[in-house]
Order: structure tokens, then sequence, then C-alpha cells
């Protein structure tokens, strides 16, 4: 098979990709090109990028409408703070990103057994409560993570460098576990559960495995932006939190990855260039994702990724 | 091959099966006719593992599999082609093709498989990089079976394979289903359809408000007179 050799020429072709992009927005930081505000766009849609793609991979490839990716992020965002803060070092940093994300999967197969049993709109309402119970949780371990007033002074380790580290890693190794059997299964579980089973495919376990790494990947998230912004606070990881991650995957396509990352991009640059227009800001936001999803309802990249696009092209080429 | 001993299920307060019993022998076609919401569906899916037996034993091959999951089922090669086909839409033909062979590891035989499902349909040999969600109805159900064989079933159920389609296509899928058993795979067929399920059975029940009322071989029931009447039409 194709596919199992590591070292072709795609792959090859997706390193110096990588490579180069990584490079150029580190130069134009360095000359200050992008400058302190800028960076928090570029942290954002870092961060954003993980958990859109994350969800991605729960809603949109495995057909599980979850609205809680925002508690697994907090699970991270706490966990990656509290060890962080108590060893204050690099290797704290990133101890504190595994532990995190380590958290976040654990609680995502506990709560995924029992409520992975429910489809659609129920689901949607146990993972919306269970997001709410994290976030209460966190709101009353007053002697730990200091309630409402919440975290203040976390050491910053969070650079470009290890945001466009983990954002990478997370988009390669969704994209290789959906592209793999397991991915398939997923899949199918999405198109039809009961075909699926049918197949002899444990949809029970492929589900809670989609949530597990899902969470796991928020948890990573959580625990960057906590490292980023010095200060985590309950009331951050709120309902809405999680709906504008929603609406990343849904604005990109459920089943894109590619769309995911567009996704993100584009509303986090919106975003930033409506700051200027403060009261028309959400109108202006609200608008612009009404009329996108009235004449692209399917998001803008469908189940489509880029490299389907570069197979069309191939194909034109051949016809001619 | 498949033998139900009494088995009971219900949905909530409903009883809807009501102590069935019935055999399929290694090698043959056997039939469960009935009218809409008589228990057919709810057999076969109590069967293959989808519902839950609340009494009653189903053997498969002399194992008891009463208490085990739908894929350990597939893994003990029973198979079903599901009511109103449920293919994988977005999916290509091929993908829908390898999810049948989902618990199998032996590449070289699902690809030999998979040839023979397309010399049985080459239709889906003609278009393998379809989404299966573009297929027409004929189509579809063709390739449900053929997903269903690329699990190399020992049995294989079948949920109105007849459902939704042209006469003609009736008849061919009939054909393919004959073909099917000939080459060694054993099928019970569940059908509205009780004309043509009957002519292709080497024996056939017929379920009437979750109870077995009837049973014979195809050209017994056939011939019978309250079965002309209740599902043959005519007199």
């Amino acid at each position: 098979m194709n596919s199992m050799k590591v070292i072709n020429k795609k792959n090859i072709l997706i390193l110096i990709v990588i490579i180069v992009f990584y490079a150029v927005a580190q130069a134009l930081i360095n000359n200050g090109t992008i400058n302190n505000f800028y960076e928090i766009t570029l942290a954002t849609i870092c961060i954003n990028i993980i958990l859109a793609v994350s969800l991605n991979l729960v809603t949109g490839f495995t057909g599980q409408f979850s609205l809680g990716h925002a508690g697994f992020m907090s699970i991270g965002a706490y966990v990656g703070a509290l060890i962080n803060m108590e060893m204050n070092s690099t290797s704290g940093f990133l101890a504190g990103i595994l532990a995190g994300a380590a958290a976040a999967a654990i609680v995502g197969i506990l709560i995924g057994i029992p409520t992975l049993r429910l489809k659609g709109d129920y689901l949607a309402i146990a993972t919306l409560g269970m997001a709410e119970i994290i976030r209460v949780v966190f709101l009353n371990m007053d002697d730990i993570t200091n309630g409402a007033a919440g975290l203040n002074g976390i050491p910053r380790f969070t650079n470009w460098m290890w945001l466009f580290i983990f954002t990478a890693l997370t988009i390669i190794l969704i994209n290789n576990f959906v592209h793999s059997s397991y991915g398939r299964a997923c899949i199918s579980i999405r198109e039809d559960e009961i075909a699926a089973e049918s197949m002899g495919v444990n949809t029970t376990m492929y589900k809670v495995m989609a949530f597990a790494i899902g969470a796991f990947f928020a948890g990573i998230a959580g625990a960057l932006y906590s490292s980023y912004f010095y200060f985590i606070k309950p009331s951050i990881f709120g309902f809405m939190k999680s709906i504008d991650i929603l609406v990343i995957v849904v604005f990109g396509g459920m089943g894109s990855i590619t769309g995911s990352v567009i996704a993100a991009v584009v509303l986090a640059v919106l975003t930033t260039f409506l700051q200027s227009y403060s009261e028309l800001r959400m109108i202006i936001y609200a608008l612009l994702l009404i009329v996108i999803m009235i004449f692209r309802p399917q998001g803008l990249m469908g189940t489509k990724e880029i490299t389907d696009l570069f197979k069309i092209v191939k194909k034109n080429e051949k016809n001619q | 091959m498949l033998e139900i001993k009494n088995l009971n299920v219900y949905y909530g307060v409903i009883h809807a099966l009501k102590d069935i019993s019935l055999t399929v022998n290694e090698g043959e076609i056997v039939t469960l006719i009935g009218a809409n919401g008589a228990g057919k569906t709810t057999t076969l899916r109590t069967i293959s593992g989808l519902n839950k037996a609340a009494s009653g034993q189903i053997l498969l091959e002399g194992r008891d599999i009463t208490g085990l999951s739908a894929p350990k089922r597939v893994e003990m090669r029973l198979s079903q082609v599901p009511e109103g086909r449920r293919i994988f839409p977005t999916m290509t033909i091929v993908e829908n093709l390898e999810m049948g062979a989902y618990l199998r590891k032996d590449k070289a035989e699902i690809k030999e498989d998979m040839e023979h499902v397309y010399e049985l349909f080459p239709i889906l040999g003609d278009r393998k990089k379809q989404a299966a969600g573009t297929l027409s109805g004929g189509e579809q159900q063709m390739l449900a079976m053929g997903r269903a064989l690329m699990s190399r079933p020992k049995i294989l159920l079948m949920d109105e394979p007849s459902m939704g389609l042209a006469p003609l296509l009736v008849k061919e899928i009939f054909n393919i289903i004959k073909n099917i058993n000939s080459e060694g795979t054993t099928i019970l067929l569940i059908e509205q359809n009780a004309k043509m399920a009957l002519s292709i059975a080497d024996r056939a029940y017929v379920i009437e408000t979750g109870s077995i009322v009837m049973s014979g071989t195809g050209e017994e029931l056939s011939k019978s007179d309250e079965i002309k009447k209740a599902y043959l039409g005519g007199d």
C-alpha cells in the first residue's frame, strides 16, 4: 500500500509547506510586521484550529452532536495551569499540557460511555449539561482554582513555536485517524448507525473513542490557552465558548479538516478586523454567518478536503 | 444451521414476538412472510442482535448466540441486508463494500470477494468510485447485498429486498438471491412479496401479529387456499 510509505513525494511536499509556513510567520514576528496585537490573533487562530478540528472529529466525522467542547478545554486549561504554576519551566509546561489533555480524555471517556447512548438533540443537551457541570465544579473548588476570580499569573510558555507544533500535530494526527480504518468506522456511524452495527462495527466503542480523542486535543488547546493569556476563570469556558467552536466547525464544513482550519482563520481575522466597530461588531458577524449559511449550508468546504481539489485539477488535466 | 426457540420480544409493553420458533437448515432458502407490522423485521433484528430478546434462544450452528452483540454475530458469519438498504451514502461503492468486510483482515481474499461481487452485480463494478447515495434504488439494493456478502456469511438475513423496486428489477434481485444460495450461502428471506418469495423458497413460515401461524415447503404454501386469499391475491 502506498500510504504505508512514510517518505514519499506527497509527505515531503507537505513537510516543506509546513516548514516554509512556520519560517515565514516567524520572520514576520521577528521583523515586527506581526506585532503583539496580531500575534494574539495568531494565537487565537491556532487554539481555535485545535478546538475546531478536534470537535470536527466528534461532530463532523462521527456524527455525534456535542455542545460541550469548552468543558474539555477548561479541564486542560486548569490542569495545565496548576501544574505549570508548580513547575515553572518548559518541561513543566509540556507536562501540564500532557496531563491536561489526559485528564480531559479520561473525563471524556467517563462522560461518553453513558451519554453517547443518546442521539441528536438529546446528546447535545447532555453534553451541554456536562460542560456546565465541569464549569460549576471549577467555580466551587475555591481552594484549588480560586473560584470565580480565576487563576492569575500563569507562567507564559506558549509562543508561536509551540502553538505551531501543537496545531500541526493535531491536524496531522486527526487527519491520519480519519483516514484509518478506525476513522472509516467512525464515518460509517455518522452515515448510518444501524448499518454500521450490522457490518460488525462496535459503535459504542468508536463513539467513545472519537469523543475521548476530541477531548484530548481540546485539553491541549485549553492548556495552551492558559499559558498564553496568563489568566483563566470559569466563565471563559461557558456555553458561548462551545458555540463558538461549533460555529467554526459548521462554517468550515462538518467532515472537512481543511474547512475547520480555513473557518478558524477567517473568523479570527474577521473578529480582529471588526474590533474597530465595537457596537456593530456582533451584528455584522452574525449577519455574515447567516448569509454564508444561506448560500452554503454545507459550510465552506462541505466534506471536501484541500487534497480533493488537487485530485479534481489532475483529472481535468487528464481529460484535456 | 440457525434455530430459534420460543423467542419473545417486547417493545415497552407491546408483545411484538410471541413464542416464535423456526429453523433454517444449511443450504436452504427459508422465507418468512406476513403483512405489515406482523413482526417480520423484529424477528430479523432480534436474530442479528439489533433487538434484545426477552426470553427464548437463538442457536447458530448449535451455539447459543442469544446474549451476543451484533458485531459478535457478524464475526460468526451471520450477516444481514437491512430493511431499507441502509447503504453509507457519502462513501463510494468500493468503500461501502470494504465496510462489509470490516471484521476481516485477509486483504487478498477481500479483493477476490470484491471481484466476485462485481461479477454478480456488474453495474457496481462500472461505478466503483461513485458515491453510493447517488445510485438508484435498485442499485442501492444490489450494493446492500454485495456489502453483506463481503463478510463471507454462512447465513444471510435479508429484509424485504424487493421493497420499492420495479417489477423487472424484483425478478432480477430474486434471481441473484437464488445464485447466492446456490453458491453455498444459507438464506433467511423476509418478504411482503409473498408470491416471489414462495417461488424461490425451500421452506416458508407465515407470521401474523407476532406468532407463526403456518409453515411448510414453498410449494405447499403457495397452493394453500388461506395463503392465496390472504397474501397472493386472486381466488
